[in-house]
């Protein structure tokens, strides 16, 4: 038997082609294309490499969240239609889901490729950065795709879904970090490591912060948790604890986001 | 055809379904008719399994309406609006419903209905992107859809809304053909006229549940109105009195 079945794969590869023909997509494919050439142009090395990684980490959940869910509200009627067919919610779900966070990860990953086919990358220790910062654009595409799932199942309000999906993104992507700190101000004299890193681990995006910035050895720029997060764990063992969680970050809303779309009255 | 019983649906406060009964007869067109927020649609959505029942139970040809979705191989559905994926075209909607169709093994006796591409004269614009065709001719791509595998049991939302009174004939004369081929037809519909030319029976929703459910004829008779018209707001008026 297949993992994955045929009906899923059906829906899968005509969504893929609806969305990849968007021209949302396509501006967010040049967006990448540009910003990373640009860097590469007048950085260049490691430092354009951080200031990619700023750039992704803000940039993936929000087009993810936002395009999901316009995507999901427009999709609306498409659904029922196939609903509507011989096929279980089941099926449905994961054809609709990979057909949706495919195209948005190929678009990161030829924007990102291109400009550094380019330029040539000599520097190996650069290339395993630059590939673990295409593995975590990645798996945040995944991430927050399926939350945008999750919110369109959550409200009948169209306004209240947009809201949300902006919501969630300033919550993980710019709020978080400063109410860590808030809190590191307010129990600075207590042993807070692990706390802190269970907070790390409890954010997505602060988790592939710290993953990539192990990878680049830059400890410095870690913040907060990601220098506690190297008191605890040193090398391998913290990437190989980040993945693990990161894996779990995946599951979690994907399963989250079908249990919502089995239940959901359409 | 279809047997229902006891079926009960609440959206939040609102109870839309309240213990409804209906046995929908097989070779008929059975209209349902009734005022806004009847319950109308989520009846419709509820037999296709796109809304989920508190509780009563459904038989679609006496299989019992829960998680399998076989059952959905023998229904062709024309929902109100047609809104398809922008970027695909036509061409590759219909491609689309028949690989999925197709990979359940179902229904499919390798012969399909596309009498209404040629009627319609849809040739000429399956080729292009759904964004760029007009809400008349998406309507036109929808019902083709609808009778693509030529199922049993075909369910049609408002369909001739968004149809221009020469598509609409078409589209009336078809529902007929396959009726006498023994087809059933659910139809909802707020035209009068077009109820009057097609349905055979009527289904008369208030407030959640069936408030009359019989043959036209014997409407007309028991109302002794001059038309279906007239019968059915006659009924309306009544259902609110009583």
């Amino acid at each position: 038997m297949n993992v994955i079945p045929a009906a899923t794969v059906k829906v899968m590869k005509y969504e893929l082609r609806d969305v990849a023909r968007s021209r949302w997509l396509i501006a967010y494919t040049l967006f990448f294309i540009v910003v990373t050439d640009a860097l590469l142009r007048f950085g260049g090395g490691g430092k354009s490499l951080i200031s990619l990684m700023t750039i992704t980490l803000f940039i993936i959940p929000l087009v993810a969240l936002v395009f999901g869910t316009v995507y999901l509200d427009n999709a609306h009627e498409f659904i029922e239609l196939l609903l509507a067919q011989p096929l279980t919610r089941r099926q449905l779900y994961g054809g609709l889901y990979l057909g949706l966070s495919i195209p948005l990860a190929l678009a990161f990953l030829v924007g990102l490729a291109v400009p550094f086919t380019l330029h040539g990358l000599d520097d190996p220790a650069l290339r395993a950065s630059l590939a673990m910062l295409a593995v975590t654009g990645v798996v945040l595409t995944f991430v927050f795709t399926a939350l945008a799932f999750v919110i369109a199942a959550w409200s009948d309000d169209r306004m209240r879904r947009m809201g949300a999906a902006i919501g969630v993104w300033l919550f993980v992507a710019v709020l978080y970090d400063g109410l860590v700190l808030i809190l590191v101000m307010m129990f600075g004299d207590y042993p807070i490591e692990r706390p802190m890193l269970g907070l790390m681990l409890a954010n997505p995006i602060d988790l592939a912060r710290v993953l990539l910035l192990l990878q680049f050895d830059m400890s410095a720029l870690m913040g907060y948790t990601g220098a506690a997060f190297q008191q605890v764990f040193t090398g391998s063992t913290g990437i190989l604890i980040a993945a693990a969680a990161l894996t779990f970050w995946v599951a979690a809303p994907v399963l989250l986001g079908l249990r919502a779309f089995q239940k959901r009255d359409f | 055809m279809i047997a229902i019983s006891g079926l009960t649906k609440r959206f939040g406060e609102q109870e839309v379904l309240r213990g409804l009964d209906l046995t929908v007869k097989h070779g008929r067109v059975t209209a349902i008719v009734g005022p806004n927020g009847a319950g109308k649609t989520t009846l419709i959505k509820t037999i296709l399994g796109l809304v989920r029942a508190d509780a009563g139970s459904i038989r679609v040809n006496g299989v019992l309406v829960s998680d399998d979705c076989a059952y959905r191989a023998n229904i062709g559905y024309m929902p109100q609006i047609a809104r398809f994926p922008q970027n695909l075209t036509g061409a590759e909607l219909l491609a689309m419903l028949r690989d999925l169709r197709g990979s359940r093994g179902m229904s499919v006796d390798g012969t399909l209905d596309e009498e209404l591409i040629d009627r319609f004269g849809l040739a000429e614009h399956l080729g292009k992107p759904v964004r760029t065709l007009s809400g008349g001719t998406r309507q036109k791509v929808n019902a083709v859809m609808a009778f693509l595998f030529a199922p049993s049991l075909l369910i049609l939302d408002e369909p001739t809304a968004g149809l221009d009174p020469a598509a609409s004939s078409v589209f009336k004369d078809k529902i007929l053909t396959e009726r006498d081929a023994g087809r059933t037809f659910i139809l909802s519909s707020h035209f009068m006229n077009e109820l009057e030319e097609l349905a055979d029976d009527v289904v008369f929703l208030l407030d959640g549940v069936v408030r009359y459910s019989g043959a036209v004829d014997d409407l007309m008779r028991n109302t002794r109105q001059a038309n279906l018209g007239r019968a059915i707001s006659h009924l309306m008026t009544m259902g609110v009195a009583a």
